[in-house]
């Protein structure tokens, strides 16, 4: 997916030589300290930046979407309408788009808060309804920046349960941005560990896991432990 | 609600007082009840004045929000006419309208038309700068989402930056009653023959002094109602607002 990749900012250098391959619905977890490029990353890989030198290549056919850091509901349409976004993005007239989006909410149990409007909706409802709307857009390659970044611990894990069952019932190709290590070893088939800016790849960690996966599973726990020691951080 | 009306009434009490101990000549400085008689008493009068005079302001309001929102889009759509038009806009506030005002009329007739025209254009401000902060200031989040789907500046505009620049829009609107209204009052000084400025321009010397008066107190009253409609109807069309709830006013 990424071979060789550069990317500076003047004379920042955001991102030096990173290599990573993707296979096909695999969840790849990227971890690193913050600034360290993980955002500008996945601009790369959506090709909402070019590449200073190094190449960024995807499989022939396959679309990315982008999950952008933050809370990026828009405030003024409901639920319905934020899921549908993407697919009004494509094209779709408004009704169809609707119904599609409906059903998806349907299916990943968000039903229930279809009519309301992102103010009225917790945080974790909100990253959810987020993540749907990428979901819907089709593509086969979903960048997930953070998604859970700004919730408590006890939503979060919530949130990722219900990711690790959406992601079950509708398989894609995933990179996880996360700067947490428990999310990455609950979430992830294999996790990269970035180092401090200029962002390299410093480990490449499997996790032949079976998913749902619990934080307090020692398997679990060896994993995160891999990854801190890969970021530098002491025990 | 209470609050207001009781700082009203207390200043009431104590002009109405003043007038009363000091004797002042009606003309000179009405008392409040000199002026609600008035209201009572011309109130056909006022009444017709008035009907211009909203008309004027109604409608040069809306000129200017419609002509504003559409500039506002054109700015920002096209930097290289914002940077050509912006600063034409701001030294157009600084047309001094008691002198513009006769020479319009002059140009246009002494009907609506010149008073449109002024109203808006002293409206127009106030309305386009804020509407076109918030189309360009849309948040970042929001439009890298808008990119990352692959949206035209289109879409962008129509999904992200219109919704996100409507509560601007009022807002400006909002601000632009209260020259509004004293746009509408140098308009009709500069040549008509309705209008409440006209009346206030035409009692002044002929010694109606609480008819005046009775005619800015229907010209602010209008002002809080106008203000009031706009409050409502912004709380309608961009819900999502962070408007504090209750009373509009
Ligand atoms: N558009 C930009 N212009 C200048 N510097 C940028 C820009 N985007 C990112 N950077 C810099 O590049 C580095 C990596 O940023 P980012 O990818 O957002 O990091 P992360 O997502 O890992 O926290 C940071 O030091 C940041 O300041
Ligand atoms: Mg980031």
């Amino acid at each position: 997916m990424l071979d060789g990749v550069t990317r500076r900012f003047g004379t920042v250098l955001a991102l030096q030589d990173v290599t990573l391959r993707v296979r096909r619905r695999e969840l790849v977890a990227l971890i690193g300290p913050s600034g360290c490029g993980k955002s500008t990353l996945l601009d790369l890989v959506c090709g909402l930046q070019i590449a200073d030198a190094g190449r960024v290549a995807l499989p022939d056919g396959e679309r990315t979407v982008l999950m952008p850091q933050g809370d990026t509901l828009l405030p003024w349409a409901d639920a319905l309408d934020n899921a549908a976004l993407a697919l009004r993005v494509a094209g779709t007239p408004r009704r169809e788009a609707r119904e599609r989006a409906r059903a998806e909410l349907d299916a990943l149990g968000l039903g229930d808060f279809a009519r309301a409007r992102p103010a009225t909706l917790s945080g974790g409802m909100r990253q959810r309804i987020a993540v749907a709307r990428t979901l819907l857009s089709g593509a086969g390659v979903v960048c997930l920046d953070e998604p859970f970044g700004a919730l408590d611990a006890i939503t979060r894990a919530e949130a990722q349960r219900w990711l690790t069952s959406t992601l079950a019932r509708e398989p894609r190709t995933v990179l996880l941005v996360t700067h947490d290590t428990e999310e990455a070893a609950l979430l992830a088939d294999r996790i990269v560990v970035l180092s401090a800016r200029p962002g390299r790849v410093v480990a490449d960690i499997a996790v032949p896991l079976a998913t749902p996966r619990s934080a307090t599973d020692p398997a679990v726990l060896a994993v995160r432990e891999r990854a801190l020691a890969a970021l530098g951080v002491d025990r | 609600m209470i609050a207001p009306l009781l700082v009203v009434l207390l200043l009431l009490g104590g002009w109405q007082a003043f007038t009363a101990l000091e004797d002042v000549d009606e003309f000179l400085l009405p008392s409040p009840t000199d002026v609600l008689t008035a209201l009572w008493d011309d109130r056909g009068l006022l009444w017709d004045n008035f009907r211009v005079t909203a008309g004027e302001m109604g409608l040069g309001l809306l000129i200017a929000m419609v002509a504003g929102a559409l500039l506002a889009l054109a700015l920002h759509r096209w930097q290289p006419l914002r940077r050509g038009v912006y600063p034409l806009l701001v030294g157009s506030q600084t047309v001094p309208i008691p002198i513009f005002a006769p020479l319009l009329a002059a140009w246009l007739g002494f009907d609506l038309t010149p008073k449109l025209v002024i109203v808006a254009l002293v409206c127009f401000f106030p309305v386009v700068v804020p509407t076109l902060d918030a189309l360009t200031t849309a948040d970042a989040g929001q439009r890298k989402l808008m990119r990352g789907l692959g949206a035209s500046r289109w879409q962008t505009l129509r999904f992200v930056e219109a919704p996100a620049a409507l509560p601007a829009l009022f807002t400006g609107a909002r601000l632009a009653i209260a020259v509004a209204a004293i746009a509408a009052f140098l308009a009709e000084t500069a040549g008509s023959e309705s209008g409440l400025g006209h009346l206030i321009t035409q009692s002044i010397p002929q010694l109606e002094t609480a008819r005046a008066f009775a005619a800015v107190l229907v010209l602010s009253l209008f002002s809080v109602t106008l203000y009031g409609a706009l409050a409502l109807a912004e709380r309608r069309l961009a819900p999502w607002a962070q408007l504090p709830k209750g009373p509009v006013l």
